[in-house]
């Protein structure tokens, strides 16, 4: 006779695990993958599966050199691999998207103590740290083979022409819709993204409070400075960054009310930097900044439990 | 407003079969605690003869309970055995005879007002039946009757598989409504509510169409979704108030029973026989047919499972109860309990316990607090030994419910943390009170001085 398991309650749990949600976030950026190889060609599947590859060595490599548990099974390495991908040019060096990886996954997230325990979200620390580092490369645009321009080498994203007010180079709402315009290969395609944005609503891996909080800001915002509203939502890194990385678990609120306040002052930041700053594009800064406060706007927002009295 | 939950398959797939009368076993270990309180006193030898119905532990103590030989037979030891909380209760073992023959001084109760009312409830030995096992009794005798405002019965068995309240509903309705108005009588309650989920329709139909023959039961149907049946949580969802913390349903002018219970008072007020038998649920993937059944108290869940129809394979966790709150038994041994609803066999796949895995702080566990408890502050708290910090995050008013623990996609053990809380918050608190003490122990020996000094 086996013996019995004498665990305690409960004894059911629910399928959802850390690995269904990453695969989850995978399915829902794969529409992009497929527009970024359909817009800037095949070198940009090649980009993608150095950043993955690298990214999931580095996780193994820390880990197995820190004795850690092998947490590659959770597939957040992959995640991780995938939104950086998405944040650099298709023309960047190899060595470039291998080094970010690396500062992504070892730097930002293995240091802090693996997955859950980093402040900062990998992909976009790793996007400032090339920016910072590699400025010409890491803005070094062309045009997608889609794009209905004469073939240019070099060329500017919407933002940039925006910013600089050359309006032949901004491209129409539907270019814009589908991607055929310059910029991250990940970030281009905004019809993509909202498409991985509603699956993951659907699966109720996020919440509808940051992304919409974030585009309403930046919306609102852009309104009340007499800017093109729908021309900066679907442009530049807005809808990679309010669908996927402001709405990361570890780096982001967790209550209702806190992830309001993160998506608003995404949006305030991002406003002001497009508008005000030196920079052409401010997603990535501002998500690392609201990270930062992230601890802070959980501990404000924590709801209060019900100790009794009337219903309210 | 509604208190956060979760929706768990329901695997009500007994919810038709009428239970069935399992053959009388060869003995039977009643344990002298079956009940939250103290343990009963055993008032009978090795070597007595008993009978069916039988006193032969007596409630001793105010909360406490009698129980009741369940088959008629010899005693043939009285000994100490572990339960399935790890506490060694006295046990008495009946060998049975197999004639079933009931106690001859069973006769239905006399009775005429609230005191006798009471009494009666507590000499049939019943105690909650929804699985809590709080001494009935203890529970009826409210001091001041004007505070209650209602009773809500409980009928919303939100535990996957057991369905054993849902028969009572459909096969014992009379009861219940005998139950509600012996309530109304000596009590003198005038509003009853049964609590349903929405998935046991047919137990919603018999109790509706007998609420429409008695003035003041309102059936409420409510969403399925668990836990519903929790007592805080029915309480809020059908008189739209929250009992307070540490306090009792009482405090919002509700009493809460579950309706198996009321059917048993019902029952016993009409025929005088006391508990010693109960209908129960088996289920689980290592189950062969499941069904219900109704079996003496005392039966061990071996011998149940055989004459239940028996296993489809090696079983590796066994639980009383649901798998939501239910407990596992560490042996097969084990008898039925006066507040078993359901005994579920779990196979090897249905037992696995899943990996657990780092926090990612998604926040599920708190959005599915009905209390809106933060477990993963709780966990952090408690890991610090912070005893404040508890105290502020009111881990206190966790039920364990297993909401937390069910929906966390790492699979950590909240309720467990939560529990470990409570325990270490006790603590800090004891701590505080006793410097308290000291302090003013202090102050007043340091006034004493000064007032000595001034002198």
């Amino acid at each position: 006779m086996s013996k019995l398991i004498a665990s305690v309650s409960p004894h059911f749990f629910s399928r959802r695990t850390t690995r269904t949600i990453m695969l989850d976030v995978i399915i829902a950026l794969l529409p992009a993958a497929i527009a970024s190889v359909v817009h800037f060609g095949w070198r940009s599947l090649l980009v993608i599966g150095v950043c993955v590859a690298s990214c999931v060595v580095s996780e193994w490599a820390f880990e197995k050199c820190c004795r850690r548990e092998n947490t590659l099974g959770d597939l957040s390495a992959i995640v991780t691999g995938l939104l950086l991908a998405y944040n650099l040019p298709v023309t960047v060096p190899v060595w470039q998207a291998i080094f970010g990886s690396v500062v992504a996954i070892i730097v930002v997230k293995q240091l802090f103590g693996g997955i859950g325990q980093n402040f900062a979200n990998p992909a976009v620390t790793a996007r400032i740290v090339l920016l910072v580092a590699f400025s010409g490369s890491m803005t070094n645009w062309v045009q997608p083979h889609t794009a209905n321009l004469p073939d240019v080498v070099s060329s500017a994203t919407p933002l940039v022409a925006a910013a600089k007010g050359t309006t032949a180079m901004m491209p129409s709402y539907g270019e814009l819709l589908l991607g055929q315009h310059a910029g991250c290969l990940g970030e281009t395609c905004a019809l993509a993204l909202l498409l991985g944005g509603v699956y993951l609503l659907v699966r109720r891996v996020i919440t509808w409070h940051t992304p919409i909080c974030y585009l309403a800001t930046v919306a609102l915002l852009s309104l009340l400075c007499g800017k093109d509203a729908l021309y900066q939502l679907l442009s530049g890194g807005l809808l990679l960054g309010a669908v996927f990385m402001a709405t990361d678990y570890a780096t982001t609120p967790s209550t209702p009310w806190g992830k309001v306040i993160f998506g608003c002052g995404c949006g305030l930041i991002t406003v002001l930097i497009r508008f005000w700053g030196n920079l052409p594009e401010g997603v990535s800064y501002s998500i690392l900044l609201m990270n930062i406060l992230t601890p802070y706007i959980n501990r404000l927002t924590r709801r209060r439990p019900l100790t009794g009295g009337v219903k309210p | 407003m509604r208190l956060h939950g979760i929706k768990v398959a329901h695997h009500k797939r007994t919810a038709d079969c009428a239970p069935e009368r399992l053959a009388v076993p060869p003995y039977v270990t009643i344990p002298m605690s079956m009940h939250i309180g103290k343990p009963a006193r055993v008032i009978v030898q090795k070597g007595d003869e008993v009978k069916v119905g039988q006193l032969i532990g007596e409630a001793d103590g105010f909360v406490s309970s009698n129980i009741h030989a369940s088959v008629s037979g010899e005693v043939r030891q009285i000994k100490e055995m572990l339960n399935a909380h790890g506490q060694k209760v006295p046990c008495v073992v009946i060998e049975s005879d197999g004639r079933q023959t009931l106690c001859e001084k069973l006769s239905p109760p006399r009775v005429t007002d609230f005191d006798s009312f009471v009494k009666a409830v507590k000499e049939s030995g019943v105690v909650g039946l929804g699985g809590a096992g709080f001494p009935s009794f203890v529970k009826l005798h409210v001091y001041d009757l004007s505070a209650v405002e209602a009773v809500v019965i409980n009928a919303a068995e939100c535990e996957p598989y057991i369905t054993s309240d849902t028969r009572t509903m459909i096969d014992k309705g009379e009861y219940v409504f005998q139950g509600i108005e012996a309530m109304r009588r000596f009590m003198g309650i005038k509003r009853f509510i049964i609590g349903i989920e929405d998935n046991k329709r047919k137990a919603i139909a018999r109790m509706k169409a007998l609420a429409e023959q008695t003035e003041g039961v309102e059936v409420h149907v409510l969403p399925s979704q668990y836990p519903q049946g929790g007592e805080k949580v029915l309480v809020y969802h059908t008189m739209g108030r929250m009992i307070p913390k540490g306090g009792l349903p009482l405090d919002v002018g509700a009493v809460v029973v579950n309706v198996s219970t009321l059917s048993f008072i019902a029952e016993y007020l009409a025929a005088g026989q006391p508990l010693v038998e109960k209908c129960l649920t088996v289920d689980g993937s290592a189950v062969k047919t499941p069904k219900n059944v109704i079996a003496p108290i005392g039966m061990s869940i071996r011998d149940l499972i055989e004459a239940a129809g028996g296993l489809r394979c090696e079983p590796s966790k066994v639980l009383y109860g649901g798998p939501m709150m239910g407990i596992a038994v560490p042996s097969m041994d084990e008898p039925v309990l006066k507040n078993t609803n359901a005994l579920i066999f779990m196979d090897e796949k249905e037992a696995a316990l899943p990996k657990t895995t780092a926090c990612i702080g998604c926040g599920t566990c708190a959005a599915h607090c009905p209390f809106r408890l933060d477990p993963r502050a709780i966990a952090q708290a408690y890991r610090l030994g912070d005893g404040a910090a508890l105290k502020k995050l009111c881990v206190d008013l966790c039920m364990e419910c297993g909401c937390c623990s069910y929906v966390c996609p790492a699979h950590r053990p909240l309720v467990q943390t939560n529990v470990l809380g409570k325990g270490k918050l006790k603590e800090y608190l004891f701590s505080q009170q006793a410097q308290q003490k000291e302090q003013t122990k202090a102050k007043q020996h340091r006034d004493k001085q000064e007032r000595e000094a001034k002198k």
